[in-house]
């Protein structure tokens, strides 16, 4: 099972999610942000676009990103139902790729925050959370400083409505994000958006638990299945 | 483009006695005629901005040199066995094992950070970054150890907001872990905040790069980003003479960071190393470029020539002098074979980093430089960055130093009864040095990089380096300045030894120090002594322990008037730890562990968290150094931790055994039930000694129940004083019950600790 791997230039946590996949059983593949091409993706069960600040995020977060050659190969095969999670920042591509709807902003209390985040997985019938239980309550480290969740009242509606958001936020609502909302999909689901990091919870000794593996063991499991 | 008016060699020669503003740049009279003594003419004017700023005290270390020469004559041979590169180059290299070294070091980025907190933090961490860089090391995390004036002060509110953003800004973006540090607030930081920044990086033990330039023919290759104006201090005043309205001004001497850059900066260089297409490479930190070209020639065997109208430049309208003396950056200069110099190229074209052969390695001895077809400068570049002048500062205890030991904490009003005990601890706890750090931790990526086994509030951080053996390394950083302005030469010690021992604590073996050497003004005989005594307390120590010190920072000039910070040498150690995941945490994770106090309790107060915070009192004598204690008490703690007899384990320091405990308490919020009786018997202490003393070597160890036999016979066999205090958890709510004295709930503790910086910040 390979899952590629996409480096921007700025991205922080391409190692992270490289060994996430490893140790979930599948083999990493690095993909670089200036490559395209038709067959770029090719023989890949999947795409992560990690954490970081992707070519620095001096204008809004994955605003440069989205325009970048590997995203041009990586939008078309999202649609066409290619799995692929963004975390983080990879998140905020997504959105701006208007593969997720809405957008995030800079947290309600204007600080960089880094904590161990109670999340509820609210969707299992997605490509990255088949391998939990409905309503599983998992510990997984948040760090951001523009990870408020915000759409539109009716897109919100919507998300809900079609059971389109993945994960939210347990006790502390940590930047201010709509519905405590934590990660949404698409309506098929193989596309998945994610703020707080599971790729630093799949290893004892480091990081809060070990909560994140089955992000990474589920997006494996459906493409031994399909 | 502006016209510019250049000062050549040639000038300098016809026109020998023109009137130079070496005043303005801060050299002496005896330091402009020796210049012109080195040279035998007067320099040109951007030979006397590179002197200016090389023999500036920050770069030359010219009040310091004298004293700092103790921490290579006191290394002795079995020091320097572990030791593959020393003081002096960009950061100290210690092997690891397994064919690992390690790089790390500690600097400053006090002055800047007050100016403009933000920027001047942020560059702090970009600077010492790029110094583990220089090494051919891939950094792994960073610290950062901060002072600030009283939490209550208005001008900290815009200060200790600024400089955390600033470290968290930049190391988050750059993706590094910050693993820990210390928050201490003392009014002597009022006007002087210290903004110290670590960094520790890994490479293997072959690949370790210096500055250096060798090897005729050899390209000089600028990368990174565009030099601006930006960081340019009494160079001002150099452009000021050459021409009047033209150009930029007002510009920040503060400079300003960009740490994507960086991070490219970071991946790309590791690339060039991987690639094996570096000769000799140097950071441009302090000093610009006149640091990194004089330094790398000066190391190197040859001359060096440079072509200073090929810098690429963010600000067309700069002076040869303030190019040389910019300090932009994100910049970095190799030394390239010309065979090696397209696949350095292509390379930095990958990452999109901009490079610029600027010049060549020459079999001359001096350095060159040239602005289009005028030699500007022609100096030998040892002159410049090693053989600057060197002072033997006049020293002198100061007058007040008697009474001030005379003032001791004997007075002062003890608390009475459990109750005054308890509100005693509760005090400490919420005090600003003792309270949760938490609102500064939190806005710093621990997690990033995914190696990070421990980081605050644990007692040193932890980060791997071996991802398949699990080796790695054990940091801290500790300095409490109160005890060093009682007595530098034990206050230094004593720094020292916390360190080592808060390394100890997570079942690390102490291997090295790097300090961070923060005083007042060096014209002051007062703070020369400190400084003095200072170093020698600290080479002495490290030789006893047998840590070397493998570089290192000075801090000269932060006082305000005639009132100095107190004397602060913060030392930072280095462990070394072979598998991090079996490492111990600070604070008991469940209940029915057997707790342990290690090493002996006397009464010792003066200058203590107690004083300080209960009755604001600062006098008498710093707890009693004792450095056999402190070996024989990590060696208790690497045995025990190697045999697995070890939960967790906590230093005790700033607010004794009472806040120790309360601490363990409030880690995962399972209380602990205590007996001093023990300790009461042996010691010779009352409840009030045992609970607040600062006595040293002694750690707060948790022992699982069926090992509680096995540790016991341990500590016997090391010589090591133990004694059982009583287990953790507690009956009902989870608690701190000290028998016989008092109990206070874990939820009372967390109330008085929480929120203390979020409150006093936001009235």
């Amino acid at each position: 099972m390979r899952i590629g791997v996409v480096t921007f230039p700025g991205s922080l946590d391409d190692g992270d999610a490289q060994r996430a996949v490893r140790l979930a059983g599948g083999e990493p593949v690095p993909l670089w942000h200036a490559d395209s091409g038709d067959t770029l993706l090719h023989g890949l069960d999947g795409v992560i676009l990690p954490g970081g600040f992707s070519y620095g995020d001096y204008l809004r977060c994955g605003a440069i990103a989205r325009f970048s050659p590997v995203m041009g190969a990586i939008i078309p095969a999202a649609q066409a139902g290619l799995p692929v999670l963004g975390i983080c920042n990879g998140f905020q591509v997504l959105c701006e790729s208007h593969l997720l709807p809405g957008a995030l902003v800079r947290n309600d209390h204007q600080q960089f925050l880094c904590r161990d985040q109670l999340l509820r997985i609210e969707r299992t019938d997605t490509a990255w959370t088949s391998d939990f239980t409905p309503g599983q309550e998992v510990l997984i480290a948040l760090k951001n400083g523009e990870g408020g969740y915000v759409a539109d009242e009716a897109t919100l509606d919507e998300l809900e409505a079609e059971g389109r958001v993945v994960a939210r936020y347990l006790e502390v609502n940590p930047n201010g994000s709509r519905r405590d909302i934590a990660g949404v999909s698409n309506a098929r689901g193989n596309v998945v958006g994610l703020m707080p990091h599971p790729e630093h919870c799949v290893e004892a000794g480091f990081g809060p638990s070990l909560d994140g593996l089955p992000f990474f063991t589920s997006v494996l499991r459906q493409a031994v299945l399909a | 483009m502006t016209a510019v008016h250049v000062d050549t060699v040639a000038a300098a020669s016809g026109d020998p006695d023109r009137e130079q503003p070496w005043a303005e740049l801060g050299l002496r009279a005896d330091e402009y005629a020796r210049i012109r003594e080195i040279l035998g003419r007067r320099p040109t004017s951007s030979e006397l901005a590179m002197y200016s700023v090389m023999w500036s005290e920050h770069c030359s270390y010219k009040s310091s040199k004298v004293h700092l020469r103790q921490f290579g004559e006191k290394t002795t041979d079995q020091m320097r066995e572990q030791l593959l590169v020393g003081i002096g180059e960009n950061a100290g290299v210690v092997d690891i094992g397994e064919g690992w070294a390690v790089t790390f070091k500690i600097e400053s980025h006090n002055h800047p950070s007050y100016v403009e907190p933000y920027q001047g933090a942020a560059t702090g961490v970009g600077g010492i970054v790029r110094d583990i860089m220089s090494m051919g090391a891939r950094p792994l995390a960073v610290m950062d150890p901060l002072r600030f004036g009283a939490l209550d002060h208005p001008d900290t509110a815009r200060v200790l907001p600024g400089v955390v953003a600033g470290i968290g800004g930049y190391g988050n973006c750059l993706g590094l872990p910050n693993i820990g540090g210390e928050v201490v607030f003392d009014s002597c930081y009022q006007g002087n905040p210290l903004v110290n920044a670590l960094c520790v990086g890994a490479l293997r033990a072959e690949d370790i790069h210096l500055a250096k330039a060798s090897g005729t023919g050899n390209k000089v290759v600028l990368f990174g980003a565009r030099t601006g104006g930006d960081g340019i201090g009494g160079v001002s005043v150099l452009a000021s003479e050459t021409f009047e309205d033209a150009g930029p001004s007002k510009r920040p001497s503060v400079q300003v960071g960009d740490p994507f850059a960086e991070k490219v900066l970071i991946e790309c260089s590791l690339e060039l190393y991987a690639a094996g297409v570096v000769d000799g490479i140097q950071d441009l930190g302090g000093a610009g470029l006149s640091c990194a070209t004089s330094e790398l020639a000066s190391n190197g065997d040859g001359g060096m020539r440079v072509q200073l109208d090929r810098v690429p430049l963010r600000d067309s309208s700069l002076t040869p002098e303030e190019i040389l003396m910019s300090e932009s950056q994100e910049r970095m200069m190799a030394i390239v074979r010309p065979e090696h110099l397209e696949g350095f190229l292509a390379i930095t074209d990958r990452w999109e980093v901009e490079a610029t052969v600027l010049g060549e390695v020459t079999d001359g001895d001096h350095l060159q430089v040239y602005w289009h077809d005028d030699l500007v400068v022609d100096v030998p570049p040892r002159s410049v960055a090693h053989d600057g002048p060197v002072y033997e500062r006049p020293l002198a205890r100061p007058g007040y130093l008697d009474e001030l030991q005379a003032h001791n904490t004997r007075v002062l009003p003890r608390p009475v009864g459990g109750p005054g005990l308890r509100e005693d601890l509760l005090a400490l706890l919420g005090s600003p040095d003792g309270c949760d750090l938490s609102w500064v931790t939190q806005q710093y990526d621990r997690y990033v990089r995914g190696n990070t086994a421990r980081a605050m509030p644990d007692d040193a951080g932890v980060v791997r380096v071996d991802e398949e053996t699990g080796r790695g390394v054990a940091l801290a950083t500790d300095c409490n300045g109160r005890f060093a302005k009682l007595d530098p030469y034990a206050g230094a010690q004593l720094a020292l030894a916390e360190a080592y021992r808060n390394v100890a604590t997570t079942g690390a073996r102490p291997l090295a120090v790097s300090d961070c050497l923060n005083f007042g003004s060096p014209e002051d005989p007062g703070v020369m002594w400190q400084f003095a005594q200072a170093v020698t307390g600290l080479a002495d120590g490290c030789q006893q322990l047998g840590v070397p010190v493998t570089g290192g920072n000075v801090s000269f000039y932060n006082q305000t008037g005639d009132t100095a910070i107190h004397p602060t040498p913060v030392v930072a150690v280095l462990g070394v730890v072979d598998d991090v995941a079996d490492t111990n945490g600070s604070g008991w994770s469940l209940p029915g562990q057997s707790l342990y106090l290690l090493g002996r309790t006397r009464e010792e107060l003066d200058g203590s968290a107690w004083a300080h915070v209960v009755h604001a009192h600062l006098g008498g004598r710093p707890p009693r150094v004792d450095l056999a204690a402190e070996e024989r008490l990590a060696g208790t703690l690497l045995a025990a931790s190697r045999a697995g007899l070890v939960h967790s384990a906590h230093d005790l320091s700033a607010g004794g055994l009472a806040v120790a405990l309360a601490e363990g308490v409030l880690r995962h919020d399972i209380g602990a039930t205590v007996s001093l009786a023990g300790l009461r018997e042996r010691d010779g202490v009352d409840d009030f000694a045992a609970l607040f003393s600062e006595s040293t070597a002694r750690v707060l160890v948790a022992v699982p129940p069926e090992h509680a036999e096995a540790f016991e016979e341990l500590c016997a066999a090391e010589g090591q004083e133990v004694l059982a205090l009583g287990t953790t958890g507690s009956e009902g709510p989870e608690s701190l019950v000290v028998e016989g004295a008092f109990q206070v709930s874990a939820a009372e503790l967390r109330t008085a600790h929480s929120g203390v910086i979020e409150a006093a910040l936001a009235s």
